[in-house]
């Protein structure tokens, strides 16, 4: 899909753990020659606010991901199988599923 | 990618623009591997460039008052506002590349004048009072066009204007209260302050919201009829979400107060509160009006672009040392740069990453299988 030029600057992805009691979340991505340019642009461009405590750079390239062309079979053990949730099943008292919540 | 054959070609365009249709039907959001028609890549290739290159062409009116700031903290305000308009560049230049464009591509293209930044930084910020009237009054009427944009239907798209429009809403502020400190001031830094509103308040409310596109907003039957038909096109992708003369209407609607406070005057003598509609009158934005804010004179247009490239090409020596650096690194460590992929400051933490990387460019076609739990998202 993408055409990167050759010779411009790698992509990188960008993970930010914005603030104590959350995951490293994925904030964006950044063009940089090597790690530490890709770092300390991610850090001029996603954390100029807030109380970020953890930056993440990962290059693009190096992310292994599921085709997305083959969504449907790939994640196929995501679906029709309603007996993975709890309201597939009666309550647990006679308030319904709200009640147990309570119990 | 990898489907046998015959499933692939049974697949065909209708299908999948079908598909595509229902998803935008049910306000979903497009995401950079999806199938989707030309035409929708194209138009928002178009739209999410102007936007990159006016982001960082409109650094230039504001940034030329980084030195003359009458004061440290204005000064320090103003460099955090201009840093951020080099950002929201950087993020919308991301999100056009998900496209399958290169950035580099894309500013060849602003360079050579095939692509074009918003004519309204195509005005000179004369005085210090400019720097105000341009944040409150510009920048005013992009967080209008921009709201939408959070809920446009491309989703690195929208995830850049959430980010970009949390910090338009500081960028108005700081712009607003410049202005009432000049009003509270001398008479002289008073009349500084209206002689800005005078300059930027047509290049605001027209070029900020693009040309007409209803009879109602100023149009002829003609031109509303072309302007509507994009619009019109936009919206049915969703892409946009209002025509451009709704958006402007909004917007003088929002300044007419402000600009009472301040005991400013916006410089359109139509303008009165119209009980029947609900709405501040105004005079139109049509065509004539429109022309007349682009400007005749395009020495300013010409120097932003010459002062763009002369940027560019005066840093080409970084971007150079930077690559021969990176290159020499993989030379001394070849093995260990394979295995290193992740590079991280704080904590490290195992991570395994299952979805991939949406917003990137990787050439591994990893990019975009919708990654749960993207921070833009939730914020």
């Amino acid at each position: 899909m993408s055409r990167a030029r050759e010779g411009a600057p790698a992509s990188w992805e960008v993970f930010l753990r914005a603030r104590r009691g959350l995951a490293h979340q994925h904030v964006g991505s950044v063009r940089a020659a090597d790690p530490d340019a890709a770092l300390a642009l991610a850090r001029d461009l996603y954390t100029r606010r807030g109380d970020p405590l953890s930056l993440w750079v990962v290059r693009s390239d190096a992310v292994h991901a599921a085709s997305p062309d083959e969504r449907d079979p790939y994640f196929a053990g995501a679906r029709h199988k309603p007996y993975r949730y709890p309201e597939h099943f009666a309550p647990l008292t006679e308030k319904g599923p709200e009640g147990d919540d309570h119990e | 990618m990898n489907a046998p054959a015959g499933t692939a070609a049974a697949v065909d365009d209708d299908e999948l623009l079908a598909h595509f249709d229902a998803l935008l039907a049910e306000g979903g959001t497009v995401e950079p591997r999806d199938w989707m028609p030309d035409g929708y890549r194209r138009m928002l290739i178009r739209q999410i460039a102007q936007h990159a290159h006016s982001e960082i062409i409109g650094m230039q009116p504001e940034g030329a008052w980084l030195t003359r700031a009458p004061s440290l903290h204005r000064k320090s305000v103003l460099i955090a506002k201009v840093q951020d308009e080099a950002g929201h560049g950087l993020y919308l230049y991301s999100a056009a590349e998900t496209l399958g464009v290169d950035r580099a591509d894309l500013l060849d293209a602003l360079h050579r004048g095939q692509q074009r930044a918003s004519a309204t930084f195509n005005h000179p910020a004369l005085t210090w009072a400019d720097t105000g009237a341009i944040a409150w009054l510009t920048d005013g009427a992009a967080v209008i066009n921009q709201a939408p944009l959070c809920r446009t239907s491309y989703g690195p798209y929208a995830r850049a204007m959430r980010r970009v429009c949390q910090e338009e809403a500081f960028h108005v502020r700081q712009g607003y209260d410049l202005m009432r400190a000049l009003c509270e001031g001398t008479p002289e830094q008073k009349e500084m302050a209206q002689d800005a509103v005078d300059r930027w308040w047509l290049p605001a409310v027209a070029l900020m919201f693009g040309p007409p596109d209803t009879e109602a907003g100023g149009a002829d039957a003609r031109t509303a009829a072309l302007g509507a038909a994009v619009s019109r096109r936009a919206m049915a992708w969703g892409i946009k979400r209002h025509t451009n003369d709704e958006l402007r209407q909004r917007f003088v609607d929002q300044c007419v107060p402000q600009a009472e406070r301040l005991g400013l005057t916006l410089p359109d003598p139509a303008i009165r509160w119209n009980e029947e509609r609900g709405h501040y009158d105004f005079t139109p934005v049509d065509w004539d009006v429109y022309r007349e804010a682009l400007g005749d004179d395009t020495v300013w247009a010409r120097q932003r672009i010459a002062h763009r490239r002369a940027a560019h090409e005066d840093g080409a020596w970084v971007r150079e040392a930077a690559a021969a650096y990176a290159a020499r690194a993989d030379d001394g460590a070849a093995e260990e740069a394979e295995d290193e992929a992740a590079v991280a400051v704080g904590a490290g933490e195992g991570a395994v990453f299952v979805g991939g990387a949406e917003e990137g460019t990787g050439e591994t076609g990893a990019c975009a299988v919708r990654a749960g739990g993207v921070a833009g998202e939730d914020a």
